[in-house]
């Protein structure tokens, strides 16, 4: 029946060629502009590390003197007494401290400029806990932490500029003055969005595309870090007469560091909120802290926070959507046309014995055939639509493509519009009393 | 014309002149209010910067020991200012639309409890305001002993005396002479010498808690944390070849520093790069109201066509009773315009109430009204235009037809 259906919808088509092609084209603009909005939407949306990231936690304490005129408690970053007091109680299950610095890296007999990229300091937990996956060597030990080892773990791409990709681990690079040595070298990572930083506290309230950024180049253990790179931290804010020497945060009222854990277990989760607010309690009573507001989001609360999505994207997207329902009134109503210049057909085939039903299902049919046809178009204009995104200027233009799933669900919605555009119309030609055309034939 | 005989018949396909009408509706909220964006993306492009941006252009370099100021200071303003075509190089902080510095709270009293405004600090060694070109409206330019040396790594002098941007005097003494009144950021004290007309932060957002001039100039030695980025000068017609060579002689001038490639270009480039992303919303946005316009045009062409065809009897009878073709043009013409105005009606209120929508979730300006009347226009003009060709073909209906069973 459905091969039948098909065959008279396609003489349909064909019939009105104008009308036909209006309506293919209405569909396929419509959805070519909503689904290139929802696949960078369904890129920017994601979950940068599934399966886990309802175990990741970002936990906050309030240093910031009570007559602090910023009155959001508490601020993005902690100071470093506190971040260094909550890691080293050792109460979550991974935990990692992030500062990040930018750096002037060279690489002895290479033969090539210096490069200003930013410097990672950070602890050991960071690359099991963050799922960071290795191309040769490892991370460095909690004993090259205690050691202030001169040891760093450098990005796929910082190795392909310097080294041609091959393996580096034992070779030396500078960072700054200081030589080190490389234990690590990562596989391409990209965790989209760049989660774990704290983009030096501001919050970027939708208009910030920097969470879509590639991560750090060098990674170094947080004590050697902050002795290789001195004078050259930023805080987020400081309050009192700030720091003493610009660029050297360590001990300093100055907002500056960040620390994510991990806690496998609800009870382990309750047992970390605890803590957060006994810890909040102890330093009130010790006269460091004034407020002992604590915050602890899990990773995509988190994100959620930060509102990491572009403004512009979430406005796009709406506008996109926008324009598909005018799309779909449009297609209701040249359905409808379509389907009322065929009364007398209509009435005919209902004479002949067809149930009200199989009409409704003829006609259905050809509105999602138009549909299938305008999902063609529409998935060619995505393309499009995607060529045009990657040649933005955004960080996350690199990684604009459409996956299998977007691609389904392309064509997913097409039918699905142009069927819901066209029950009303199918419905109404199905009420066609057959009496009444067969007398006007 | 008669519109009764009109609305009679509309009301035998309620459907679809709702349908069209809804369109219209639609149409008419998402156009006045896309043209609203793209207009509002058009003017925040258009800032003042207050600064001659066809003659300057920025060096920025990094990666040096900070201790160093002086020294690298000296060599990149000697180094740089020996290119052919460099009227002068100033040690600036930063330069409008070039990588931000100095942004600070700042308050009216030294106590800090009386909030003054979020500003954005540009320090400069001496000729700066001069070089960069800004125009003095009150009060006097720093003279020479206003410039002080920065003590170690320094931000500013512990008590400076600076020009402010008119917009700012406003902000902070609105209707009162600024000219003496001091101001404090944290340990640093401030007096206003002088008043100019325009500069504008580097990187001004519309989400901001600070105006795009809200500014102020402090005067200060090539020295502490004034070093890395230079003002270059020249003529607009040497400008652009004088970067490049520029950026080339900074690997000859201090070897051991990191050029800022992408910062250091004339302001106009920094500007271009700077908006880049708005440009490409705003073409977007040109690009959806011309498609939105195009199907809601094809929308009404095959609906119209469609009633054309079923009413071809009826139209063959009026044009035998002896209604002329432009009756029947237009009959056609005012049907759509009423339809138009029905849906125009309907989209007015929508596209109010999207605005305020965007106004909760996106920040955008409250909507003029006198958008309103421009869209309406335009979907009037649209409607007319569209339903033209099928008006046409049923005012070639001959009467004849009327005689015919079919």
């Amino acid at each position: 029946m459905f091969a039948y259906y098909l065959d008279l919808a396609l003489r349909s088509l064909k019939r009105n060629k104008l009308l036909t092609a209006l309506m293919v084209l209405a569909i396929a603009i419509g959805i070519g502009a909503s689904m290139t909005t929802l696949t960078v939407m369904h890129l920017l949306s994601g979950d940068p590390l599934p399966g886990k990231s309802a175990h990741i936690f970002y936990p906050q304490v309030d240093p910031t003197p009570a007559d602090w005129y910023n009155k959001s408690h508490p601020l993005e970053v902690m100071d470093d007494r506190s971040a260094l007091d909550l890691w080293n109680a050792h109460r979550a299950d991974r935990q990692a401290l992030i500062v990040q610095s930018p750096v002037k890296v060279s690489a002895p007999g290479v033969d090539r400029p210096p490069l200003m990229l930013t410097l990672l300091a950070t602890t050991s937990d960071f690359f099991p806990m963050f799922e960071v996956p290795f191309e040769y060597g490892s991370a460095w030990t909690p004993s090259d932490e205690t050691g202030r080892a001169r040891v760093v773990v450098i990005s796929s791409d910082l190795n392909d500029k310097l080294f041609g990709g091959k393996n580096s681990v034992g070779k030396t690079i500078r960072l700054r003055d200081s030589d080190v040595r490389i234990v690590g070298v990562l596989k391409r990572w990209r965790p989209t969005p760049l989660f774990y930083d704290a983009e030096g506290g501001f919050t970027g309230n939708g208009y910030d595309t920097s969470y879509y950024a590639k991560p750090e180049d060098v990674f170094m253990p947080y004590q050697s870090a902050l002795e290789v790179n001195d004078g050259n931290f930023f805080q987020f804010t400081c309050w009192g007469n700030g720091a003493a020497v610009p660029g050297h945060l360590e001990g300093s009222p100055c907002l500056w560091v960040a620390l994510w854990v991990e806690l496998d277990s609800a009870a382990k989760v309750a047992d970390y909120r605890a803590f957060l607010q006994n810890y909040a309690q102890q330093q009130k009573k010790l006269g460091r802290f004034a407020n002992t507001d604590t915050r602890m989001l899990d990773l995509m609360q988190r994100l959620d926070y930060e509102q990491v999505i572009p403004k512009n994207v979430r406005l796009q997207t709406w506008l996109a959507f926008a324009f598909l329902a005018i799309c779909l009134f449009n297609t209701v109503g040249l359905l409808l046309a379509k389907f009322l210049r065929r009364a007398g057909e209509i009435g005919v085939r209902r004479a002949l014995g067809a149930s009200r039903r199989s009409v409704f299902a003829q006609c259905l049919t050809e509105a999602g055939l138009i549909g299938f046809i305008g999902g063609v178009g529409g998935w060619l204009l995505t393309l499009v639509g995607l060529w045009l995104v990657r040649r933005q200027q955004t960080p996350y233009s690199d990684l604009v493509h459409m996956d299998t799933s977007m691609f389904v669900v392309t064509f997913a919605l097409a039918v699905a519009v142009s069927l819901f555009a066209g029950a009303l119309p199918a419905l109404r030609a199905s009420r066609i009393a057959p009496a009444l055309q067969l007398k006007t034939l | 014309m008669q519109i009764r005989p009109i609305l009679a018949a509309l009301k035998k396909h309620k459907l679809a002149t709702f349908l069209i009408a809804m369109e219209i509706a639609l149409a008419c909220a998402v156009l006045v209010n896309a043209v609203f964006l793209i207009s509002s993306r058009l003017s925040a492009m258009h800032i003042n910067s207050g600064v001659d941006e066809a003659s300057l252009g920025a060096i920025v370099v990094t990666g040096f020991d900070p201790k160093q100021a002086t020294d690298l200071n000296a060599r990149m303003i000697a180094g740089l200012g020996a290119i052919p075509g460099v009227e002068s190089v100033h040690a600036i902080s930063s330069v409008p639309f070039g990588p931000q510095w100095g942004v600070s709270g700042m308050t009216l009293d030294q106590a800090g409890k009386q909030p003054g405004a979020v500003v954005e600090f540009y320090d400069g060694n001496p000729g700066t305001p001069e070089a960069l070109g800004l125009k003095l409206v009150a009060g006097h330019l720093p003279s020479a002993d206003d410039y002080q040396p920065l003590q170690g790594q320094d931000y500013f002098p512990a008590s400076s005396r600076v020009l402010i941007t008119r917009a700012l005097a406003e902000k902070l003494w609105p209707g009162e002479n600024p000219l003496g009144k001091q101001f404090w950021a944290a340990k640093w004290q401030f007096r206003v010498i002088g008043v100019v007309a325009n500069l504008s932060v580097s990187q001004y957002t519309e989400n901001g808690e600070h105006g795009a001039e809200w500014c102020v100039f402090v005067p200060v030695q090539a020295s502490g944390q004034l070093v890395g980025t230079y003002l270059i000068r020249a003529k607009p017609q040497d400008l652009e070849r004088a970067m490049t060579e520029a950026r080339a002689a900074v690997a000859k001038i201090a070897p051991d520093v990191v050029l800022d490639y992408a910062n250091s270009r004339t302001i106009g480039h920094l500007r271009e790069y700077f908006f880049k992303n708005d440009r490409a919303m705003a073409g977007l946005l040109v690009g959806v109201i011309a498609a939105l316009l195009g199907v809601t045009a094809f929308g009404i062409v095959g609906l119209a066509s469609f009633w054309v065809a079923q009413r071809r009897k009826q139209i063959g009878i009026r044009r035998a009773l002896g209604a002329t073709r432009a009756d029947i043009l237009r009959y056609f013409q005012t049907e759509n315009f009423l339809i138009v105005t029905f849906g125009i009606v309907v989209g007015v209120v929508l596209a109010i109430g999207i605005n305020l929508l965007l106004m909760k979730f996106f920040e955008v300006p409250r909507l003029p009204l006198w958008y309103l009347p421009i869209g309406v226009v335009v979907l009037w003009l649209l409607g007319q235009l569209a339903v033209l060709v099928p008006a046409l073909r049923a005012a070639a209906v001959p009467p004849v037809v009327a005689t015919r069973s079919v």
